[in-house]
């Protein structure tokens, strides 16, 4: 295979600035990830701990196997977004992770973040961990300790077809599929959140600790007046001897995730071997490049060559119509020996770019071979000549195939992501297994300077067609704060907060993150793929 | 010359005989128990005969099994080797009556020598100088007591069949003497079915020198000097060294003379030792003789330049000996270590187990390992903890404690507990190097020998968790599911370790910075640690520091070999909340595999704290397992006499309340 010969200079001027620039957001990350990581603060740690109880991230840890990697999902869930309310993480820590050898999504409450109950992000991000199951046939195993719904939240939590509901409606279907749902109750499972270990294959309690009761001891005494301990209504006693709710009785915490571990080992299930992998080879160019090439000026332009370099197995990429549409680079490589096919923007898409892709698409589709997407897109390309070419049936055929692709997407944004590049480059609406962002990236239907430009000029238009006169000054009053809500809402934690992507990756971990991914999209069988109508 | 011999023994000292017998060319025959089916003695053998079950009575003791071994092989002849029949005169005379030739002692030679108050008696009437004593066949315990209070305190009681410390008590006062007198006898009873007693004077701080001396056939003796054998621990030797440090030539001739003297006393025939106490004033007693070959011959081979087994073999098979006195002289200075399964911090108890990893110096001119001890044996409980003896050999004393201390260092064993810790600081300690030795030195200097040296027990856990980081490979292959470097999203890829350091428990954070560059966090310090790992062999650099170690993984911790000491670093073992073995004194298990001695009490008996339970002996020494609460025995476990493996339960036990 070719090498990809890197032009980047490392010692170079260009190179530090951007490389600070890029540091400091990855820092700015990197300490809110740690400080999400602390749930409920140390206050609430320490009451947790006092019940004998493992905090959220120490019981995934001794789920896993031993040193085995994790990979988190929405880390910023929750970010920002209820005023006083913090709630680190949505309350609930979901990824995959290794157990017994075979890889999980693990979905876990923190009952140090408000209890462990559900916010809205939170049933969002659970639905989504079980998304990733359900696309990626990975078992599940929820680690349960949750109060159930946040009551003051209940409507937006409560009664829609994406609320909590969902929740089990997808173990019902996900067990249909054979994807294993094992829950392990090591706390509240109350009201709804009884379905939970119910509606799983096989349930594991810990004694004094698992609570599983369809109405708690309060809301007991209020309907019925009797008086009886949560233990004796609900504990791992009542429902491993008497109820059979659950069928495996813990003594703590870690004998619980022991169980879980064995459960997994029984569960007969072997990854599709269907792939040609080959040796693993590391790339020949320092992860840590990647934070000195991405320019810190987002107009100015880059190739993004260099970043593919710095990804791939041996920093090798046969490329695919390296001549033909060139702002839309595609082609063949490997990541940790499986085979992937990468289309990445290098500038705005124009027809040829889109009917390239839409070919390569193709190319991979049949060849069952995943595909990687590199965003850092603007759009599509505009103007009299371009919609005279088709450039919206280019995009078109771009769209459908992206849409009907049936091998595992990964999409990784590494700068922009705007309007209808979002969606012929894989955005969240097309259902890319995974979606992953850089601390630099922006997202929204327009660049927040041409949305401001685009309401000014109408604006302008209806003042001077009144008559009257709009200064320069007057306009730039008008554009600020449509300039800052872009700038704010096309953020990047503001997106990672509402579950627009699965979460923002220091870039140096990109190679490892889209490696664990890929692995993990192959335990589907990759299906055949049918594609909707092309317009030609 | 013999053209097949049978050797009656196992363990090091057969291979020992063998080498020799291979090298004059004779035939070897090995004898074997269940236990010791894949030993090494029985590979190195040309032939090789089945005796019985593991306990030695029914294979290494059963002289009748043994002689039918030799006489179905065409063996000639029957080395003993040490222990066991060596110094059975009863076997010697059925090897006799049988037509073999035993390679020991004539007869009667053992059977003066085997008894205390005979050999006395005979040493007496020679002018061997004796220690004031009671010897006498009235063993009537006020006689004994009366006899002990004539000689002034503080005595020595000791079997009169006894020998290797059993049955031996030291008194200090006339109120101690009969709880002494009945434990020494219930000793020597046990374990030489008589518990005749003798009293002798205890010397304060004397050493421990021994002669040895060969006699032939025809009637010639010599001495080949003496060894000094004091560094010893329940009067079991621990340290043997050739020659005797500041025993001037003249004192050397005078107590080779009377060691000469006191075998030509028994017309002794072949190798022998006279072991005699020194005082501080240059004057020895005889203490006794051993009529075999001592497990500390390597040193005086060592500095004689002779091979003491081939010298047996030639007297035995009726000609001269090699080498007039005059043609013997001492060529610098041989150490002995002897390197026992056991634990010195806790009272030297034999410990039991798989030796699942084993590395040894490297053997040289200076350098002798005697062992028959190989990786995957079991050091079980049914022959002698001792797993090898460790011999240097240097122009001078003090070089050849600079060896020792090497080869030390460079002997590693791991699955079981050794003495090896205690042995590096033994050989290192000032007053060993300055050789003031007694037969209290182990006793007087426990403090210093015991301690570990604490900084490096701590630099062992970084070690182990350098060992499993490099292990784990920072950077994945395959798979990037398989990397076991606890990746984590927008984190370092921290791993927290609990550790059992010292029987505390520790916690060590280690980030990876590269492959092999790791900063850990101890003890609210940081560390930057890097290294290679090549197999079980790490050099690691420690903030700067190089330093080799070895490193061995089990499934409840490493063991560390570094420089000076290894250390047995466990892991915390997850609590899964299992019904705890609390320690509230109603448990008895085992503390090792070993043979139960006297079970005390029967079920419902109450007792009170303190009350012996039940002793148990391994190898040589008895423990006592006492109550530790007031309370009820609720069951009794276990029976007089019964083999049983460390941990289990002795007796059932219902505590008072209080």
């Amino acid at each position: 295979m070719n090498q990809i010969d890197s032009a980047v200079n490392p010692r170079s001027e260009e190179f530090a600035e951007n490389a600070e620039h890029m540091q400091a957001l990855v820092d700015d990350l990197r300490q809110h990830v740690a400080r999400v990581a602390q749930g409920g603060g140390e206050r609430y740690q320490q009451r947790h701990k006092s019940r004998g109880k493992l905090l959220v991230r120490e019981r995934i840890d001794a789920l896993l196997d031993p040193g085995a990697p994790f990979l988190e999902f929405s880390q910023l869930a929750a970010f920002d977004m209820y005023g006083e309310d913090d709630v680190p993480a949505a309350g609930l820590v979901t990824g995959i992770g290794r157990v017994s050898g075979q890889e999980c999504v693990i979905v876990a409450n923190d009952a140090t973040v408000k209890g462990g109950t559900y916010y809205p992000v939170s049933v969002k991000k659970h639905l989504r961990a079980q998304d990733i199951a359900q696309q990626n046939h990975l078992p599940c195993i929820y680690l349960v300790d949750s109060g159930g719904a946040n009551l003051p939240n209940q409507d937006e939590v409560f009664p829609d077809k994406e609320h909590f509901g969902r929740i089990f409606f997808n173990q019902a279907n996900m067990s249909a599929q054979n994807i294993p749902q094992i829950a392990v109750v090591m706390g509240s499972c109350t009201a709804g959140g009884a379905y939970v270990p119910a509606m799983a294959d096989e349930a594991i309690i810990v004694r004094n600790q698992g609570t599983i009761f369809l109405g708690g001891p309060p809301l007991v005494k209020m309907a019925t007046g009797e008086e009886v301990s949560a233990e004796d209504l609900g504990g791992a006693d009542v429902h491993t001897r008497t109820s059979g709710v659950a069928d495996h009785y813990a003594r703590n915490d870690h004998h619980a995730l022991q169980l879980a571990r064995q459960a997994v080992s029984r569960l007969n299930r072997t990854k599709p071997t269907g792939t040609d992998l080959a040796d693993v080879k590391e790339p020949l160019y320092a992860a840590s490049d990647l934070l000195g090439i991405v320019p810190k000026n987002v107009r100015k332009p880059y190739d993004v060559r260099e970043i593919i370099a710095r990804v791939v197995d041996g920093s090798e990429f046969d490329e695919f119509k390296a001549l033909f549409g060139t702002t839309l680079v595609c082609g063949f490589a490997r990541l940790y020996g499986m085979p992937l096919g990468i289309v990445a923007n290098n500038g705005v898409l124009f027809g040829e770019s889109a009917q390239k892709g839409a070919h390569f698409i193709e190319l991979c589709a049949q060849r069952k071979v995943s595909l990687l997407f590199l965003q850092n897109i603007t759009g599509f390309m505009v103007g009299q000549q371009y919609e005279a070419s088709g450039i919206a049936k280019h995009g078109a055929k771009l769209v459908t195939a992206v849409a009907c692709a049936k091998v595992p997407k990964l999409t990784l944004i590494v700068g922009n992501s705007y309007g209808a590049g979002n969606y012929g480059m894989c955005g969240r609406a097309y259902e890319p297994n995974f979606l992953f962002m850089w601390p630099n990236a922006r997202i929204s239907v327009m660049g927040g300077e041409q949305a401001a430009g685009v309401l000014a000029q109408v604006r302008r238009g209806q003042i001077e067609g009144a008559g009257e006169t709009w200064s320069e000054q007057d306009e730039q009053v008008f554009k600020q704060p449509i300039l800052d809500d872009f700038e704010a809402q096309s953020h990047p934690y503001y997106a990672s907060a509402r579950l627009w992507d699965d979460g923002i990756i220091d870039p140096t971990q990109t190679r490892r993150v889209l490696g664990l991914a890929l692995s993990a999209t192959l335990n589907k069988p990759i299906e055949e793929t049918r594609f909707g109508v092309f317009r030609m | 010359m013999f053209r097949k011999i049978l050797i009656a023994n196992r363990g090091e000292i057969a291979c020992r005989v063998m080498r020799t017998a291979k090298a004059l060319g004779i035939s070897t025959v090995a004898v074997y128990s269940d236990a010791d089916a894949q030993a090494q003695h029985v590979g190195m053998a040309d032939e090789a005969v089945y005796l019985g079950a593991s306990p030695p009575a029914e294979s290494y003791l059963n002289g009748h099994k043994i002689i039918e071994a030799a006489l179905l092989t065409g063996a000639q002849a029957v080395h003993p080797g040490y222990g066991f029949l060596s110094e059975n005169a009863d076997f010697a005379e059925l090897c006799e009556q049988r037509g073999l030739t035993f390679i020991g002692p004539p007869v009667h030679a053992i059977q003066v020598m085997g008894s205390k108050s005979a050999a006395k008696q005979a040493m007496h009437s020679a002018g061997v100088p004796l220690l004031p004593g009671y010897h006498e066949a009235d063993q009537d315990p006020e006689r004994l007591r009366a006899a002990a209070d004539a000689i002034g305190y503080p005595v020595l009681l000791k079997a009169v069949a006894g020998g290797g410390g059993k049955g031996m008590r030291q008194v200090h006062g006339p109120d101690k003497f009969f709880a002494a007198l009945e434990s020494a006898q219930r000793e020597a009873l046990a374990g030489f079915g008589n518990s005749d007693m003798l009293v002798e004077k205890l010397l304060q701080q004397p050493r421990h020198v021994e002669v040895q001396v060969f006699c032939d056939t025809q009637g010639s003796g010599v001495y080949l000097f003496e060894r000094d054998c004091s560094v010893q621990r329940r009067h079991q030797k621990v340290i043997e060294e050739a020659p005797a440090p500041s025993v001037s030539a003249e004192l050397r001739m005078r107590m080779g003379e009377a060691a000469l003297q006191a075998a030509q006393a028994v017309s002794y025939v072949g190798a022998g030792t006279v072991e005699f106490l020194l005082d501080q004033e240059n004057n020895f007693y005889f203490m006794e003789m051993n009529t075999r070959l001592q497990v500390e011959h390597p040193v005086t081979e060592m500095i004689t330049g002779q091979d003491l087994v081939a010298w047996q073999l030639k007297v035995a098979a009726g000609q001269a000996l090699p080498l007039s006195q005059q043609q013997l002289a001492i060529s610098g200075h041989s150490i002995e270590a002897r390197i026992y399964a056991e634990d010195p911090q806790n009272e030297f108890l034999p410990t039991a187990g798989k030796v699942s990893w084993l590395s040894q110096p490297q053997s040289s001119a200076n350098v002798r390992v005697d062992s028959a001890v190989v990786a995957n044996d079991e050091v079980g409980v049914f022959y002698d903890p001792m797993i090898a003896k460790l011999i240097v050999w240097g122009e001078d004393r003090a070089t050849a404690i600079q060896r020792l201390q090497q080869a030390l260092g460079d002997y590693c064993i791991a699955g079981l507990t050794t003495n090896i810790n205690f042995l590096t600081r033994l050989s290192g300690h000032s007053a060993f190097r300055s050789a003031q030795l007694s037969t209290d030195f182990i006793e007087q200097f426990a403090g210093d020998l015991l301690a570990l040296d604490e900084e490096e027990v701590q630099r062992h856990g970084l070690l182990v968790c350098l060992y499993e980081a490099l292990r784990a490979g920072h950077v994945e292959s395959g798979c990037p599911w398989q990397g076991r470097d606890n990746w984590r999203m927008n984190a370092e890829p921290a791993q927290t370790t609990a550790l059992l350091i010292d029987g505390v428990e520790q916690h060590i954070t280690t980030v990876a910075e590269s492959a092999s560059g790791f900063r850990m966090s101890f003890n609210d310090k940081d560390y930057w640690v890097t290294g290679e790992l090549r197999g079980n062999r790490l050099v690691a650099v420690v903030d700067g520091h190089r330093q080799h170690a070895t490193v061995v993984a089990d499934a409840l911790g490493w063991t560390v070999f570094g420089s000076n000491q290894s250390t047995y670093v466990g892991r915390v073992q997850t609590d899964l909340g299992q019904e705890q073995t609390h320690d509230d004194g109603t448990h008895y298990k085992a503390p090792m595999n070993g043979t139960v001695v006297d079970v005390l009490v029967n079920a419902g008996d109450q007792v009170a704290a303190g009350d012996t339970l039940v002793i148990m002996e391994a190898m040589k020494m008895e423990h006592a397992v006492k109550a530790l609460v007031d309370g009820t025995v609720t069951d009794v476990y276990v029976a007089q006499g019964e083999l049983v493996d460390g941990g289990i339960d002795l007796v059932g036990f219902d505590a008072l309340d209080s």
